[in-house]
Formats: structure tokens, C-alpha cells, sequence
């Protein structure tokens, strides 16, 4: 398989939130506007392909028995230098984001292509593979964020700059529900349906 | 208070997101729901208990808190593991019980984040305590719902497209909605 499609994969065919099903929680917590969707999506794909790197420079060296523990050790750091990083620059995702920062470390995804794929595979394809899952990952929590932005809140906000504002054009009445916990289960489920259709016509 | 606010109002697995690969994962009968429910609130209540311990006799006075998420989460890890070795030693019946949802638990986000979650707070140790079990039942009550409602949709007419995850996903929501007419219960 060459580079580009070990890239690719990450984005739909395996797509790790609405295919394979795993780290919902940061996304349906973290997803409820467009820029916190982001924001959690690059700080994840950091840790991601970082710790793919640094477990793939090391895989010849790591004993089998306590790889565990060892891809812990790793993914922890670099959640620790995301979260001081973020704490010092970004005060205001930091806040939004809350818990799910230091959550990073037990973010399935992660672990998941450690074992599964960097442990096994040489830097390139690995930095591929994290950069591509990471894209999967940021792509649908963003697209997850700015549906429910927009239904809930009516406005569209990326990096901090307002994209879109439904209110001052008409009188229009935003649901609340989506920005409401009960809306992102909702919208991620038909997401799910969306790329099944989509995947079966291709 | 205390106990009802994170029973219901905040309940950890609906409104704060958290355990969700488990609740979707192992809800699909409510038998086996209620024993990995009843794991989690052993498993969490040792968790927050030691890195209660850790945090306050370690990490703060040798000003170490960079050190949080790794030694968390490297503790727990090892907890669950010694608690699988007791067990398994001292009382087959239970470990036959939980067995394979101990190792599970050990990377179960809400484990972790709960003991984060304490520290955040600055409760003091029996009120951590007090917090976990709550918060460990919550998740118990919403899986065991879930899975009562799941083996429901089982048999009922849907649609090809939504059968299988987007389904239950929906389900989540509209249970998650029901769990939101808790707030503001007692003015809190």
C-alpha cells in the first residue's frame, strides 16, 4: 500500500469516529461548536501522529510484554506537553475543553493505531497513517460542530472569527436542542448513516 | 446533593459524555450490563481513592502536577490489574462475574476522568469517595435503560440505512433528552 492511501483510509474507508466507532467521547463532548471542534481535533491529531512517530522509531526496541504500558508512557507525555502548551496560549479552548484534554491519554483512537499500525510499520507510513486518522478524526468532529452550530445557535465560528450569522438576516429561532447534550447523539447518528449510504454507493 | 447531582443531572455517561465506548459497547444485554455496571463502581471508587492519595501526599507537595495525567492513569492501570489477581484468587464467583470487564475498565475514559474530575473540584476525601459511587451508579442506571430499550429495538421495524449503530445512537439522544428534564430538580 503506498503512503497516500494508507492517508486517504483515515478520512472516510476507515474513518475512525463513524466507521470504526471509537473515541466518541471527546467527540460527541467536545463537538458542539465548529471551533472547539477543531481545536480538539488538531490537539488530538498531535498526540496522535507524535506518539505513532516516536512508537514507531522505538518499535525494535520495545519488549513485547510491556508495550503497554510503554505506548502509555509515551502518549501521556505528549498529552502533558499539549495540555500545558494549550493552557498557556489558548486560554479560552482550554477552559471549553475542560477535562477532555488530559482525556487525550485514554482517547481509543490513539492507542488503537499504536498497536495496530506503528508498532508494526516503519516512520513514514506510521506519520501517514497518524496524520490521516488525525484528519478523519478533525474532519468529523469539525463537520460535527458546525451542524449543531448552526441548527442550535444559528451562527458559524472558525478560529475565532464568525463565519455565518443567521440571526441578524430574519427572525430565526435557533433549536437549542443541538447544542444541547440530546443533539449530538442525534446528529452523529444520521452522520453515521450518511457515510454507510455513501460507502455502499461507492 | 451531591449524590443527586451526579445521579441524574450530570449523569457521567448522557449529559458529560464520558464511558461512552462501554455504554455503547456493552449494552447489549442488560444482564451483562449490570455486571460490568457494578464493576465500574468497584473499579472507580479504588481508582479516585488512590489517586486521591496521590495527588494530595504526592504530586502537590513535591510540586510535581505535570506528572498527573501518566501517573493517573499508569496507577489505575495497575490497580485493575492487582484487583484481577485478588480476585481471582480469593473469590472465583466474582471473578466469574466481572472477569472480562475489569481489564476493560482500566482504560474506560470515565475512570480517569472522574479522578481528574476530583482534583478539578478540590472535594475533600470522603466527599471524593461519596462523588465516585454516585457518579459510578449513574452509569450503572443508564446502561442497564439502555439495554433494556435495546433489546427492544432488536425486534422492531427500522429502517435498513439507520439499522445498527445509527439507531442506537438516536436512542441515546432521545434518552439523553429525557435525562435533561432532571435539571434544575430540588433548584439545583
Amino acid at each position: 500500500m503506498n503512503t497516500w492511501k494508507v492517508f486517504t483510509n483515515g478520512l472516510l474507508r476507515e474513518n475512525p469516529v463513524l466507521v470504526i466507532l471509537i473515541g466518541l467521547c471527546p467527540t460527541l463532548a467536545t463537538g458542539s461548536s465548529m471551533n472547539d471542534g477543531f481545536g480538539m481535533g488538531i490537539a488530538a491529531t498531535f498526540v496522535l501522529v507524535a506518539s505513532n512517530i516516536l512508537i514507531s522509531l522505538l518499535r525494535n526496541y520495545t519488549p513485547d510484554a510491556i508495550r503497554l504500558p510503554i505506548f502509555i508512557v509515551i502518549i501521556s507525555t505528549f498529552v502533558t506537553i499539549v495540555d500545558y502548551v494549550m493552557h498557556a496560549y489558548m486560554v479560552e479552548l482550554y477552559a471549553s475543553l475542560g477535562v477532555f484534554i488530559p482525556l487525550i491519554v485514554v482517547n481509543c483512537i490513539i492507542l488503537g493505531r499504536a498497536e495496530a499500525y506503528a508498532y508494526k510499520n516503519s516512520i513514514l507510513p506510521s506519520l501517514m497513517d497518524g496524520l490521516g486518522m488525525g484528519a478523519g478524526f478533525t474532519l468529523t468532529i469539525t463537520t460535527l460542530g458546525a451542524i449543531r452550530e448552526l441548527i442550535g445557535n444559528g451562527t458559524l465560528t472558525f478560529l475565532n472569527r464568525e463565519l455565518f450569522n443567521i440571526s441578524v438576516s430574519n427572525n430565526f429561532q435557533p433549536a437549542l436542542l443541538f447544542i444541547m447534550p440530546p443533539g449530538a447523539f442525534i446528529v452523529l447518528g444520521f452522520m453515521i448513516a450518511g457515510v454507510r449510504w455513501i460507502l455502499k454507493k461507492v | 446533593m451531591i449524590v443527586l447531582s451526579a445521579l441524574l443531572i450530570n449523569n457521567i455517561v448522557l449529559i458529560r459524555f464520558l464511558a461512552l465506548c462501554s455504554f455503547f459497547g456493552v449494552s447489549n444485554k442488560i444482564e451483562v450490563s449490570l455486571s460490568m455496571g457494578m464493576a465500574v463502581i468497584f473499579v472507580m471508587t479504588i481508582a479516585s481513592s488512590a489517586s486521591w492519595i496521590i495527588w494530595y501526599f504526592f504530586l502537590s507537595p513535591l510540586k510535581i502536577e505535570f506528572l498527573r495525567t501518566a501517573s493517573f492513569i499508569l496507577v489505575i492501570a495497575m490497580l485493575v490489574q492487582l484487583v484481577e489477581m485478588y480476585i481471582k484468587k480469593s473469590s472465583p464467583a466474582l471473578y466469574n462475574a466481572l472477569g472480562i470487564y475489569l481489564p476493560l475498565i482500566a482504560t474506560n475514559c470515565a475512570v480517569l476522568g472522574i479522578a481528574i474530575l476530583i482534583i478539578d473540584y478540590q472535594l475533600g476525601f470522603l466527599k471524593s469517595i461519596i462523588y465516585t459511587i454516585s457518579v459510578a451508579a449513574g452509569y450503572t442506571l443508564s446502561i442497564v435503560l439502555f439495554a433494556g430499550i435495546r433489546e427492544r429495538i432488536e425486534i422492531a421495524p427500522i429502517p435498513d440505512i439507520l439499522k445498527g449503530a445509527p439507531i442506537i445512537f438516536i436512542t441515546a439522544g432521545i434518552m439523553s433528552l429525557a435525562f435533561l428534564g432532571f435539571a434544575h430538580l430540588f433548584g439545583l
